[in-house]
């Protein structure tokens, strides 16, 4: 085993082990840190991948960002004492995680058997490709992808406006 | 490593999500696991990517990170104004809209 092999096995059972503490705490502070442990584990992959860009804004933005969202809100509202019982749902619980074994094979088959007869598997020579750089990213982004990119600033400006209008009614009308 | 070791780790990723999006009650948590399954696509995008010597799959993964934080913001929004007119955020409690 070299040492990518070892930092893949490591990182990947961090992530897998991360998700799972997600979804069984029962409190709500706990997932938010388990999701932490989740996103830098992952920012260890795309640098293993050499997605150097990737790994630095998953690290700001996701670990960094939405993160300190999701943690403001959870101590805003206080949950801690108030929806601690019954927060995992009883009865469909069985039905879900068949559900979710299914799932996970299908995907499993999918990446290991339908993808070899595709584009992707034909181009496996280019595994040895330099990194992608920042530079690759930005000239991609600034030309081929212009559209998507400016339409991906109108989401967030939509997305500030909003916000501000659904918090600032329910403020206004005190129901 | 090879693209189909990603791919699995990416698919047991998302399966994890989508467990528990469907077993858990609470909205933030739930929240949580769609960060889960775009993190997941995340992961394969960058790794295709790899595969294919290209920087394209790297700059969807740009486009799926504003789309998430736009998603976060107004989600967790709706869940602060959801708490101050019903004093749960518990789904199964939220439930006006069923017909």
């Amino acid at each position: 085993m070299n040492a990518e092999q070892i930092l893949f096995i490591l990182f990947g059972a961090v992530s897998l082990i991360g998700a799972v503490a997600v979804i069984s705490f029962r409190h709500p502070i706990y997932s938010a840190l388990s999701l932490v442990v989740t996103f830098f584990a992952q920012a260890g992959l795309f640098l293993l991948l050499g997605a150097h860009f990737v790994a630095a804004v998953q690290v700001i933005v996701y670990a960094g960002a939405i993160m300190v969202l999701f943690l403001f809100v959870i101590m805003l509202l206080n949950l801690g004492t108030l929806s601690v019982k019954g927060a995992i749902g009883g009865k469909l619980k069985g039905f879900a995680i068949i559900l979710g074994i299914l799932l996970a094979i299908e995907g499993i088959y999918i990446a290991t058997n339908v993808l070899n007869n595709t584009a992707i598997a034909a181009a496996q020579p280019a595994t040895a490709a330099p990194n992608t750089t920042t530079y690759d990213i930005g000239e991609l982004l600034f030309s081929k992808y212009l559209l998507p990119f400016e339409v991906t600033s109108l989401i967030l400006l939509a997305a500030l406006i909003g916000v501000i209008v659904l918090v600032k009614r329910s403020s206004n009308d005190s129901i | 490593m090879e693209l189909q070791y990603y791919l699995i780790l990416s698919a047991l990723l998302f399966t994890t999500g989508v467990i528990g999006v469907l077993v858990r009650r609470n909205a933030i948590i739930i929240f949580m696991c769609i960060e889960l399954m775009l993190n997941a696509a995340n992961l394969a995008f960058v790794a295709i990517s790899r595969s294919l010597g290209e920087a394209t799959g790297q700059v969807f993964v740009f486009f799926v990170m504003a789309v998430a934080a736009a998603e976060v913001a107004i989600g967790l929004a709706i869940i602060v104004s959801v708490f101050k007119h019903r004093e749960t955020i518990n789904v199964d409690e939220v439930n006006s809209l069923k017909g």
